[in-house]
């Protein structure tokens, strides 16, 4: 039937698939999340972006029934978290940073006893794990000790033990962490395929690009707090404009050219270190003739002339003021070109 | 998963609450799951074969001559002893398992799962009646290898079997909650160890109490061990039922009373 249609009416309507109102939780005295709303709509893809240590895990698992929230609530569904818990894990499949599948059975082992668990008979629990494995392309290993599996192997089993119930709600904690390319792509197919069978999808990472590539509405998660929700045409639109990437053939000509730059424009720029590239927010692109043309007035030769949008990657800095990378001279060293760039 | 949509979360028929059979039917699965772990790892059935076979031994010959005069009078009187101390010594290793099980990441799953809460610990403990089997049957075959022929007969033999694994169970919980409550698989270990030794060596497993001064004589006769292996003796030795086997059986109802409710909070709490 029209069943996309029903749900997108229903979003609108005001039918979350999670609702969350102030969530905190200490863990002595660090409070890990810290005061966390969260609106998730049915139907939808939904990306909590953040670095190590922000609260990412922490807030999936008080959703998740599985850590008790010390404020706030939370809904799943319309319902409460905590006091019909029972009824929010029908209706949730969660896949956690670390496989949560039985390392000393088998693939099948596993999916068969999670299957019966959920109620099925010892046939129909067969069966189903040879569907899943076979769909997750884990059928050959489905008799190997899970010992002897990679990474990725584990993730997908992981991720099929996570469906056996096909839950309306899909918790997928930084599903993609230390996958190869190939794997990752198509875990990202996978996660699609889901949201096209009605699920609803809610995926923590770390990486820009998988929530730029998948999420329709994203939030930045910093300190246990959100700093920034929408999609990512919204947030990539709060950060602003587009930058003008100017190269200039002579570096000398370096200092004459940026004060050109900010007369014309009437903004600040910077200078990138790696390429002395002069860097400056492009608001308006009539007057990037005007420029050109007092450039040359100047007698300043150009050696290259670049436009870039806004990455999430500068999204995020501008909004956390610090950078994604752990590499921290990187991320340092970034933030200040993009500090002064932005002003 | 082949069904091309997912059933939304508003046609679904959702409960609150599990039912009885529910709950008996997840602590099945788990305890199947069990079964499963035990066939991948053998080896943790070593302390269940090895103790019985080397401590009936051990402890025959070294006491048999002084309590009782000679090895042979001796043996209805350790083989009910040494089986209650042994099946209840390898109660330890569920607490100790259960903490290291609970370690893997396999239980967040089952957190999330829509099933008794109490499933996982129970099925665990359901499982561990392997090892406690194996242990009771090893160490009535050592004895009857070394000269034992229970006047009881074998019918009363396999009641008094069923006892003491029934009572194993019963303080296996005990462990289970400090293997809920504990930090390390060690920690448990060695805890359960304080706890139980005393339990089982002031008790009558190895001597009769009459011999002991007056102030252990006292806590040897209100130990619940002491019922145990008088109620195993009767039975084994003279296929009579007592006060005693009623006692053990409250007293393993007592605390699976007490410690089932206590385990499953403090695994609940657990995070």
């Amino acid at each position: 039937m029209s069943n996309n249609q029903g749900k997108k009416l229903l979003a609108v309507n005001g039918d979350w698939a999670v609702e969350a109102c102030g969530l905190v939780k200490s863990f002595g005295t660090n409070r890990a999340v810290d005061g966390v709303d969260l609106k998730v709509p049915t139907g939808s893809i939904y990306g909590v972006l953040g670095p190590n240590g922000a609260g990412k895990t922490t807030t999936i698992r008080m959703l998740a029934t599985l850590l008790r929230a010390d404020e706030g609530s939370a809904r799943i569904f319309g319902y409460d978290v905590v006091k019909e818990a029972q009824i929010v894990r029908q209706l949730i499949g969660v896949t956690g940073q670390y496989a949560s599948v039985d390392e000393s059975l088998s693939a099948t082992e596993n999916l068969v006893i999670f299957s019966q668990l959920l109620g099925l008979g010892r046939s129909a629990a067969k069966r189903k794990a040879a569907e899943l494995l076979e769909e997750f392309g884990l059928t050959e290993a489905a008799k190997r000790p899970l010992k002897n599996f990679s990474g990725g192997m584990r993730r997908r089993l992981d991720l099929a033990a996570s469906l056996i119930a096909q839950p309306p709600l899909i918790f997928l904690d930084e599903p993609t962490t230390g996958l190869d390319p190939r794997t990752r792509n198509q875990m990202w197919e996978t996660i699609r395929r889901l949201v096209k069978e009605g699920s609803t999808v809610l995926l923590t990472t770390q990486y820009l690009q998988e929530a730029d590539e998948l999420a329709d509405r994203i939030a930045v998660i910093d300190h246990g707090r959100v700093v920034a929700e929408g999609t990512v045409n919204e947030l990539k639109a709060s950060v602003g404009t587009s930058s003008l990437y100017l190269g200039i053939k002579n570096l000398q000509d370096l200092q004459a050219a940026r004060q050109i730059v900010e007369r014309v424009l009437n903004v600040g720029s910077s200078v990138s270190t790696e390429d002395g590239k002069i860097i400056a927010p492009m608001a308006d692109a009539d007057r990037v003739t005007d420029l050109l043309i007092a450039i040359r007035g100047a007698g300043i030769q150009l050696a290259e002339l670049s436009v870039q949008k806004p990455t999430l990657d500068e999204v995020f800095l501008t909004i956390t003021g610090h950078g994604v990378q752990e590499d921290a001279s990187k991320a340092s060293d970034k933030s200040q070109k993009e500090g002064v760039g932005r002003g | 998963m082949k069904s091309t949509s997912n059933t939304p979360a508003t046609d679904r028929r959702l409960r609150n609450k599990m039912s009885f059979s529910q709950t008996v039917s997840n602590s099945l699965t788990m305890a199947y799951r069990g079964l499963l772990k035990i066939r991948r790892t053998p080896e943790q059935l070593f302390d269940v074969t090895l103790q019985p076979i080397i401590f009936t031994l051990m402890f025959t010959y070294i006491f048999g001559g002084a309590i009782s005069g000679n090895v042979q009078s001796y043996l209805p009187v350790i083989i009910p002893g040494i089986l209650v101390q042994t099946v209840i010594t390898t109660s330890i290793v569920t607490g100790v398992q259960l903490r290291e099980d609970m370690d893997k990441g396999v239980f967040d799953r089952f957190k999330s799962l829509p099933i008794a809460r109490i499933a996982p610990l129970s099925g665990a403990l359901l499982a561990d009646t392997i090892r406690y089997t194996i242990a009771t049957v090893l160490t009535f075959t050592m004895g009857y290898i070394m000269g034992y022929r229970p006047d009881g007969g074998l019918g009363h033999v396999a009641i008094a079997a069923l006892l003491v694994i029934v009572c194993a169970w019963s303080i296996s919980w005990i462990f289970a909650f400090f293997g809920v409550i504990a930090r390390t698989a060690s920690s448990v270990q060695g805890i359960s160890m304080i706890v139980l030794f005393p339990l089982t060596f002031l008790s009558n497993a190895f001597v009769p109490a009459e011999t002991l001064p007056k102030l252990l004589q006292w806590f040897v006769k209100i130990n619940p061990i002491s019922h145990l292996v008088t109620a195993v003796r009767d039975l084994s030795n003279s296929g009579t039922i007592g006060w005693d086997l009623t006692i053990s059986l409250i007293g393993a109802a007592v605390i699976v009373a007490i410690f089932a409710p206590l385990t499953v909070r403090a695994y609940m709490r657990r995070t």
